[in-house]
């Protein structure tokens, strides 16, 4: 269970796991580095404040569900997890090796606590509505089902068939967050296929839409906090983040989608995110 | 050798479809875990008795078939087993990544139910002939492959389905074909039945062409060849042993199922003979071609899926190896 922490404290953990990132794809050699460095705040919010879960059960019957829907973001995920006491941190060292229960893309039968198979993109969203239509015939009515899905990702006609379920339905204990990082593979998402106007096209598949700076873990933890109180519709938080925050070099870039940092790139991302770290620690002492 | 109706007297004809509606709905009174959802063709997959009887298990999806099997994943992960039906030429046709990732690959019980299959579906010609399914179902892992002979064992292998673990995929048809077995005909999963015995060559067949074996096997008679119909509903995993005990004994195989016969059952046999035990066989089915619209016979007799070809291929095999072992 969680016992809740500082948003300074919440600040360095998000810290802790983005030099995760950094080491494990480095040391796999492929993977994707921007999408998880800009999810490293949603996924500290959501497994160390917001998330109803317990590490030592994973199993656990009244736990909240999380789903990945765009799972080669899962190095964040697999951080996260670690930090919160699923598996040994020094397990991270593993992904995408032979044997590893850390698969390139997550697998659901490897690894306790991973809810969902993903890597294909499109199926979080329509997974976690056949989960809440479960939920609803058994008259459960205190679990949250949180969906972290990409932008690029949305281009998938699956996305729009399952938001359409989830309206119908009308499926309000899905929490939906988009990584509104604007990249993906071939550049950004505007120029390789248009999303916007995307917070008035879920509003008009009947979402509830809040945006939010998701690398603002407090906004992000207000924003979740919003969104349970919101019961007559499916909800989606368009979470804007940074694509490869906290390492300079990586920002903005589209081309750090689909690649790992090189042995050199390690060693100065990991010196920018000890500088950052430093910097909230002593932020916490003014 | 597993009793069968005989077919030399006028047999019910039924939708083998039929079978299915009712044994959801007898698995879903057994099982309140037995859910269904559906992509906006509930009558005409018969998940409609389902629906009726219950409701709040019951989810209509829509024209959308990637989120039919998806949200079936979701139902799976809760605990739930659910049937998800439509056509075989959307479901699986239309979205095989879907079943693969979410449910062969996490192992959950979900149960495709693809109706219409095969050129029987007649006037609504090729888009809607579904032929590929069989090969398309049987190269993932973790999934078994049904397709029943009538709508009696339809309705079994509806409620085998809702007590089986794995990812399975039922091969349905829409016109009216002859109920070969009854109520006491033994149906188990993965278990391919002798429906009729004899020496000379073995016919496997599966879905609606094992009527057609047995016709030829009646025919072959007259041609002084003894035929065994090796009935194959279960199609993965293949009954290895009945399978092989009976090709041994014969020597030659014709292969009988309505659909593509590459990556099919003939497609299945081939594999196992090739590996196991090498022998002369011929493939009756869809020959790398699509179909048309007609009526059903029609295209039975045009696309060769018939008895008669059956027959036809059995002599020729015999004769082109010498007349037999």
């Amino acid at each position: 269970m969680n016992t809740k922490h500082s948003i300074n404290d919440l600040e360095l953990i998000a810290n802790d796991i983005r030099e995760n990132i950094i080491r494990m794809l480095e040391h796999a050699g492929s993977g994707h580095s921007a999408g998880p460095l800009g999810l490293a705040d949603i996924f500290t919010a959501l497994y160390f404040d917001i998330l109803k879960h317990d590490p030592k059960n994973p199993s656990w019957n009244d736990r909240d569900i999380l789903l990945l829907s765009n799972g080669h973001c899962v190095p964040v995920r697999y951080a996260a997890m670690a930090k919160a006491g699923y598996f040994p941190e020094k397990e991270l060292m593993t992904l995408r090796k032979y044997g590893s229960r850390l698969q390139g893309h997550p697998e659901r039968q490897r690894l306790p606590g991973m809810e969902n198979t993903s890597g294909p993109l499109g199926c979080g969203l329509s997974q976690a509505a056949g989960m809440a239509l479960a939920m609803r015939m058994d008259k459960i009515t205190h679990r949250w089902i949180y969906v972290v899905m990409g932008d690029g990702e949305q281009d998938e006609g699956n996305v729009w068939e399952a938001a359409m379920l989830c309206n119908k339905y009308k499926l309000s204990n899905i929490i939906a967050i988009t990584d509104r990082n604007n990249i993906q593979i071939d550049g950004n998402t505007e120029s390789v296929m248009p999303l916007e106007n995307l917070k008035s096209k879920w509003e008009s598949f009947g979402w509830h839409v809040i945006e939010v700076n998701g690398n603002d873990i407090e906004a992000f933890i207000d924003a979740c906090a919003m969104a349970r109180a919101i019961t007559e519709k499916p909800i989606m938080i368009i979470a804007h983040t940074i694509p490869g925050k906290g390492v300079d070099f990586m920002e903005y870039d589209y081309t750090w989608h689909g690649k790992p940092p090189n042995h050199e790139q390690e060693i100065k991302a990991l010196k920018e995110l000890r500088t950052l770290a430093g910097k909230i620690r002593s932020e916490a002492h003014d | 050798m597993t009793k069968i109706l005989d077919i030399s007297k006028e047999l019910v004809m039924e939708p083998i479809r039929k079978g299915f509606g009712k044994g959801l709905l007898e698995a879903g009174t057994m099982d309140a875990n037995v859910v269904a959802a559906c992509a906006d063709l509930t009558d005409s997959t018969q998940i409609s008795l389902f629906k009726d009887a219950f409701p709040d298990r019951f989810i209509e999806i829509g024209v959308a078939e990637q989120n039919l099997v998806t949200v079936g994943s979701g139902l799976a992960a809760m605990g739930k087993i659910p049937f998800v039906s439509s056509y075989a030429a959307f479901s699986p046709g239309r979205n095989w990544e879907q079943i693969r990732t979410t449910i062969c690959l996490n192992n959950q019980p979900v149960k495709i139910v693809g109706s219409h299959a095969g050129v029987s579906v007649g006037p609504d010609g090729a888009t809607h002939q579904m032929l590929e399914d069989i090969a398309l179902m049987r190269v993932l892992p973790n999934m078994v492959v049904i397709a029943p002979c009538d709508s009696v064992e339809a309705e079994k292998a509806t409620i085998a389905m809702a007590k089986h673990k794995q990812p399975n995929y039922l091969r349905l048809a829409r016109e009216a074909t002859p109920v070969i077995t009854s109520k006491e005909t033994p149906f188990e999963i993965g278990k391919a039945q002798v429906f009729a015995e004899g020496n000379d060559v073995t016919i496997i067949s599966t879905g609606t062409m094992t009527y057609q074996a047995l016709m030829s096997a009646h025919e072959l008679k007259k041609h002084n060849i003894s035929a065994e119909v090796v009935h194959v509903a279960t199609i993965k995993p293949l009954d290895e042993d009945t399978i092989l005990k009976s090709v041994k004994k014969t020597g030659f195989v014709i292969t009988a199922e309505e659909g593509q016969i590459a990556g099919g059952l003939g497609g299945a046999i081939s594999e196992l003979l090739g590996e196991k035990l090498p022998t002369p066989i011929r493939r009756i089915g869809m020959q790398d071609r699509f179909g048309e619209s007609g009526e059903m016979n029609e295209l039975f007799e045009h696309f060769g899926l018939t008895s008669k070809q059956i027959t036809l291929s059995a002599i020729l095999l015999k004769d082109s190896m010498g007349g037999g072992k």
